[in-house]
């Protein structure tokens, strides 16, 4: 009797060690900026608990791991922002209050209420943006002619062009080439980007994922990502100042990324914490400069707690001109978005 | 109960950790991602069904089927090629290196597998590209007067692939090697035969187990590896692991990346059976 009492503590003592929910845990699907230590450290001891990071890419592939998932496994989502509405209508997003999200101090258009906001009710805050426009290294190419997308398919740098492996920002790009706004993409229009690509795929040496289209750059593999922007050449910088970026004539795309807390999160009031860390001025400024990639502090305030060099990188001052001519991410339907990348899958076995 | 009855349940028993293991660990996940591989997509929604479309794709896609002939082109390449830079290597350990030197030598051949494979690959990357290390060394010989093209091509994904694998099958043929008697040589030298004879009637022959199994090792290793043309290839063709990536990592098509994955098992189940005669795992 006393040996099965003893069994049954000792039992429920590892039931309640091993349990997730007394585990002080904090399980995120993040995009890969989130990843880095310096970062989520600060929170970590701040709260005394653990972020468990899962880093995906494309908002699909985040859908479908929430998909294959139980309640309660996520607490918070990193998401384009421009994909929030479909996180909220697949009921992955919990409501946010946003009396207590710091909206006020951010870059105006930044707050992108249209994205974030759903039936008047606020599910995701943006935290971080940039460009999707042309990386290049100016001592190997005319920067004149970085300022027109034609340039890029006319032959005088063949074979000197990477593409950044995504297939959202480069077919908006190309989308804008052929004078069609990123928000016009759909089965009618998207025909009309299959030559433009396949072509900026022949013109190509490769196409690349982050590192390898860094690496591309940084070691003159190629001398232009397409799809590039200061996200790809800030990290860089310090190592090589010839690299450079800009949005040409035609425009470029202004990715930014939001996040949320997952509805059916067990510690909501946790993850509404992590949430309010990130968007604060010292998250901002930690994860504008984050090992992976950099990018702009959606929060004007993070200006405060960045260096003047880490500003110079990231252009700060330029922000007003490039936020006006940048669109937004295209927002495809599901039938689309299939359709974008099978079109991108094909071109990838050119 | 007899002493027969007890053994074989002594058998069972000891047999029964490796039948579990297999089980759980292969036999159902392989069984569910059979199931999944006929299921559809709706949406995002993964809908359970009998439903053949994913292979109708494969078959039907010039982009999907052409995929798979890339594999089995770089594969049988890679193979072809590891095989007759290993042979002579092995040989050279296993016949003129000294005894005592052999274990060294074995393990200089070695020694690159100590490093990360993404590692080894991106480091790769700078030897071929182009002011890598071979672009270079070929311009200040006068060789060449402007960089080649190696890098982001199919050409540094087989030179990736090679380096690696020379070294798993300099050990596989080394192992047969070494267990052969001198006096099958010169046997055949007393019978009247040449070297080329020799190794091509004798030597060449008893190693054959040893190759054999070395270069299935390699093709399996191969045509399921992601990491390879991803980096070294620059994406400028699509291999199967590839597009099971693309599948599971971006589009969330399970279903497509299932069925995929057991057109890539199946083609390594034909390869087994095409070289079962020869193959002797215990050489490994």
């Amino acid at each position: 009797m006393a040996l099965t009492a003893r069994l049954s503590a000792t039992s429920l003592a590892l039931l309640f060690l091993t349990s997730p929910s007394f585990a002080q845990e904090l399980n995120a699907l993040v995009w890969c900026d989130h990843t880095d230590p310096e970062l989520v450290a600060p929170f970590e001891e701040k709260f005394g608990v653990t972020v468990n990071l899962k880093e995906y890419e494309g908002t699909a592939a985040g859908l479908a791991i929430l998909d294959q998932s139980q309640p309660g496994d996520w607490d918070v989502m990193v998401i384009d922002a421009v994909d929030v509405g479909r996180a909220v209508e697949a009921g992955y997003l919990a409501e946010l209050p946003a009396d207590q999200l710091p909206t006020a101090d951010f870059f105006p258009e930044l707050v992108m209420a249209a994205n974030n906001t759903v039936n008047g009710k606020t599910y995701a805050v943006t935290e971080k943006f940039g460009y999707n426009t042309i990386s290049y290294d100016k001592t190997k190419v005319d920067p004149a002619d970085m300022d027109d997308m034609a340039a890029l398919t006319s032959g005088k740098y063949d074979g000197r062009i990477g593409i950044y492996d995504y297939y959202l920002p480069v077919l908006g790009l190309v989308a804008l080439g052929q004078g069609i706004n990123t928000a016009d993409i759909n089965a009618e229009t998207l025909p009309k980007l299959k030559d433009p690509l396949m072509a900026l795929r022949k013109a190509s040496k490769q196409v690349s994922d982050v590192v390898s289209a860094q690496t591309a750059l940084a070691t003159g593999e190629v001398d232009i990502v397409v799809g590039g922007g200061e996200w790809l050449t800030a990290v860089l910088a310090a190592d090589n100042a010839n690299l450079d970026w800009t949005i040409p004539k035609q425009g470029g795309l202004r990715w930014a990324q939001s996040i949320g807390v997952v509805a059916g999160s067990t510690q909501p009031d946790l993850a509404l914490e992590f949430v309010k860390y990130i968007v604060s001025p010292e998250g901002q400024a930690r994860l504008a400069t984050a090992s992976c990639y950099w990018g702009m502090p959606a929060n004007a305030k993070a200006g405060d707690a960045l260096s003047a060099e880490a500003k110079t990188v990231l252009r700060w001052d330029q922000q007003p001109d490039f936020l006006t001519r940048a669109q937004l991410y295209p927002i495809p339907d599901a039938a689309t978005d299939t359709a974008m990348q099978d079109m991108w899958t094909e071109m990838l076995n050119q | 109960m007899t002493l027969k009855a007890r053994e074989h349940r002594l058998g069972w028993g000891l047999v029964a950790p490796a039948l579990l293991w297999t089980g759980a660990f292969f036999a159902l996940p392989f069984l569910a991602m059979l199931a999944l591989s006929f299921a559809r997509m709706e949406g995002r929604q993964i809908v359970p069904a009998l439903d053949p479309g994913n292979y109708t794709r494969f078959l039907t896609d010039p982009t999907l089927f052409g995929a798979l002939l890339n594999s089995l082109e770089i594969t049988v390449l890679v193979t072809a090629l590891s095989v007759v830079l290993a042979w002579p290597l092995a040989a050279i350990i296993a016949f003129r290196v000294p005894a005592r030197w052999q274990r060294l030598a074995l393990l200089l051949a070695v020694l690159p597998f100590w490093t990360s494979y993404v590692v080894r690959s991106y480091a790769w990357l700078l030897v071929l590209g182009q002011n890598g290390v071979v672009n270079r060394g070929l311009m200040a010989v006068g060789a060449i007067a402007e960089p080649l093209e190696i890098s982001a091509t199919r050409t540094a994904t087989v030179i990736g692939f090679v380096h690696f694998f020379v070294m798993l099958l300099t050990l596989t043929i080394y192992a047969n090697l070494i267990q052969l008697s001198p006096n099958y040589a010169r046997a055949a030298a007393d019978l009247g035969a040449g070297r080329w004879q020799t190794f091509r009637h004798v030597i060449l022959p008893l190693t054959l187990p040893g190759v054999v199994t070395g270069a299935f090792l390699t093709f399996v290793l191969c045509i399921g590896d992601y990491i390879t043309p991803q980096i070294l290839g620059g994406n400028s063709e699509l291999t199967v692991p590839q597009l099971i990536m693309l599948q599971l990592g971006r589009s969330g098509n399970f279903p497509l990346a299932s069925a995929l994955s057991v057109v890539l098992m199946a083609v390594v189940t034909l390869a087994y059976f095409a070289c079962g005669r020869w193959l002797r795992l215990d050489r490994v």
